[in-house]
């Protein structure tokens, strides 16, 4: 049988006559989820999120239940939630779509994890480019507030909660969730030291804070409609619920695509779902989990043993879509980005794109990122305008294996990744952009 | 300060420093200089020293986010600010090649703005829309597989 989607966050969107409106959300069974919380102790609610096995939909896959679980309840502070709606790692467009489409699943999420947590205020940080999904946002909280969703006493209980919209301003690092909160605080993106300052400790204005990124959230009516225990029964062990996916590049048919996780092969994603690789071409590369993931080369051929012992033998075609399938084969899923390039991809090329955007957003705070992240777009521009010199593809490597581990946020790892994997899986197509003769005079740093 | 800053700004402001603590007013700094630059189209040295003064910090607080924000302008730009995706799915959707086009077709480079100043070009890293490429941002308005032809079109419309 053909690989399906398993549409549940995004069934509602694509309906006929579906509107951003509360009317649409509401005919559709909207905010039921809520009015079932809100009967539930807070403690409880977190035991579903945390029964579910929820991980975090942003790029580091964490556990949500156990997010929720380090937050300190006993510093007599204020409890924050953030939205993080700053979604701008290359290749990934779904919290896009469910702002733009289905603006209050993520209200009704948003409350549900705010009442679970005893927060009273919670920011919707999101991207400064999407004015639109800023406003569908201020309409869907008017909605919600005057239905009694948010606001005071909600549902007529004890329970108030206000919900605000902050707009980023077009500062990639503001993703990274301490980023944020200092991007929050009216301050440059500057990623915090962790430890101390763990946001579930001393977050948004040194008080406890979660950050939850957009599909994370919009997972919570899911959860409390129909039970942890059964929201665990969706997707694989340790890899439960859905996921949607951003596909991009060399395909027939890009777009979000929403899989049970662990449940379809990335072979069935390409060639089944997305119609295969544009023009009847063969895959040449793909990036399974946004721009900073590891790429993975077609001919590339995984073997190992899964953590239960059992062995697997994996073409890229074979490689289940989920967290620990593209851990263990030494990539990850990050945020759903799947970018596919053809066998008429220029890798050299699409690798120095992606190195200028890193080099551009670097906020300029640790030094190996700031310089490193810069240097190595300088040699792939210069590699990739007929100016490569001898020892070019040694030197990028050495750049991108000197940063990973040095620098306080994973900014660092995120430069480095795509340019030691690509390096490594492509090198030939590196080497044979240098001159045969050494370049006397110059040099390399220019 | 001899600056005048037109009431309904001020009053926008104001009513933007309300979603933040009362001793956090800080963080209303992007907000605000989001509010000031839809107004003015940039952020003038004046309007630094008016927001800090608005949020309780000093110039030099809001100086270094105007620098590090790439939204955020000091210097006044065309009627229309035309951004088009930079990054990698919408490169190889024609990305480069459109952009190529529109800065033939106005006579201007990456950053540059036409003499009438009606057109300013930039480009801008990853919309969030790579399924849709290529992308380009036209002010606030949002555009979606965009050809050639489709920006002719398109900038023809722009008065």
């Amino acid at each position: 049988m053909a690989a399906t989607e398993r549409k549940i966050l995004t069934a509602r969107m694509d309906q006929p006559g579906y509107t951003t409106g509360i009317e649409s959300y509401l005919a559709a069974g909207g905010y039921a989820a809520l009015r079932k919380a809100m009967a539930m102790p807070p403690a409880d609610i977190r035991n579903e999120v945390s029964r579910s096995g929820l991980r975090g939909r942003g790029g580091a896959g964490f556990s949500c239940g156990l997010k929720w679980s380090l937050v300190d309840r006993k510093s007599g502070k204020p409890i924050y939630l953030i939205c993080n709606a700053d979604e701008a790692e290359p290749g990934t467009f779904k919290d896009r779509q469910l702002i733009h489409k289905d603006p209050h699943s993520l209200i009704e999420g948003i409350v549900i994890a705010s009442f679970a947590n005893d927060v009273q205020t919670a920011y919707i940080y999101i991207r400064g480019e999407f004015p639109k999904g800023y406003r569908i946002l201020l309409q869907a909280i008017e909605e919600a507030r005057a239905r009694n969703f948010v606001g005071k006493n909600i549902l007529g209980t004890a329970y108030s909660l206000e919900i605000l919209v902050h707009r980023g301003a077009g500062a990639y690092i503001c993703g990274e969730e301490t980023g944020l909160i200092e991007s929050l605080e009216g301050k440059r993106g500057y990623p915090r030291f962790k430890p101390p300052y763990f946001p579930a400790v001393l977050g948004l204005w040194m008080c406890p804070t979660i950050v939850n990124n957009v599909e994370t959230l919009c997972n919570l009516p899911v959860i409390i409609g129909m039970g942890g225990g059964t929201y665990a029964q969706i997707g694989t062990l340790n890899n439960t619920g859905t996921r949607v996916l951003s596909v991009s590049g060399h395909v027939n048919k890009p777009g979000c695509y929403e899989v049970e996780l662990g449940k379809i092969t990335f072979g069935e994603l390409i060639n089944g779902l997305c119609g295969g690789v544009r023009g009847g071409r063969k895959l040449k590369a793909l990036i399974p989990g946004g721009s900073s993931a590891k790429v993975l080369r077609a001919d590339d051929h995984f073997k190992g043993m899964r953590m239960d012992g059992t062995p697997y033998d994996w073409r890229w075609e074979d490689v289940p879509v989920d967290f620990d399938s593209l851990a263990m084969i030494g990539t990850m899923a990050g945020s759903g980005g799947v970018i596919v390039l053809d066998e008429t991809a220029d890798l050299p090329r699409a690798l120095a794109n992606v190195a200028e955007f890193y080099a551009h957003e670097s906020c300029g705070q640790c030094t190996p990122c700031r310089e490193g992240s810069l240097w190595m777009a300088k040699a792939l521009r210069r590699m990739t305008h007929g100016g490569a010199q001898k020892g070019d593809t040694e030197y990028l490597k050495s750049i991108a294996d000197n940063i990973p581990g040095r620098t306080i946020c994973p900014f660092g790892e995120a430069c480095a990744w795509p340019v030691q994997s690509m390096v490594e899986k492509f090198r030939d197509e590196f080497l044979k952009l240098e001159p045969t003769q050494e370049t006397c005079g110059v040099t390399k740093h220019g | 300060m001899s600056l005048q800053v037109p009431p309904q700004l001020d009053a926008e402001v104001n009513e933007l420093l309300t979603h933040y603590p009362p001793d956090k007013k800080r963080s209303a700094m992007v907000m605000v200089l989001h509010a000031i630059q839809n107004h003015f189209c940039h952020v003038s040295d004046e309007m630094i020293e008016w927001t800090a003064a608005k949020l309780g910090c000093q110039p030099i607080h809001v100086y270094e986010c105007v620098t590090f924000y790439p939204m955020f302008r000091q210097q006044p730009a065309g009627k229309y600010v035309i951004k088009v995706c930079r990054t990698l799915s919408c490169e190889l959707a024609g990305g480069h090649e459109l952009a190529a086009h529109v800065q033939q077709k106005l006579g201007i480079g990456m950053d540059g703005t036409t003499p009438d100043r009606k057109f300013t070009l930039a480009w801008v890293e990853c919309l969030a829309d790579c399924g849709c490429g290529p992308c380009v941002m036209i002010n606030d308005e949002h555009h979606e597989h965009i050809t050639k032809e489709k920006l002719d079109q398109l900038l023809a419309t722009l008065t």
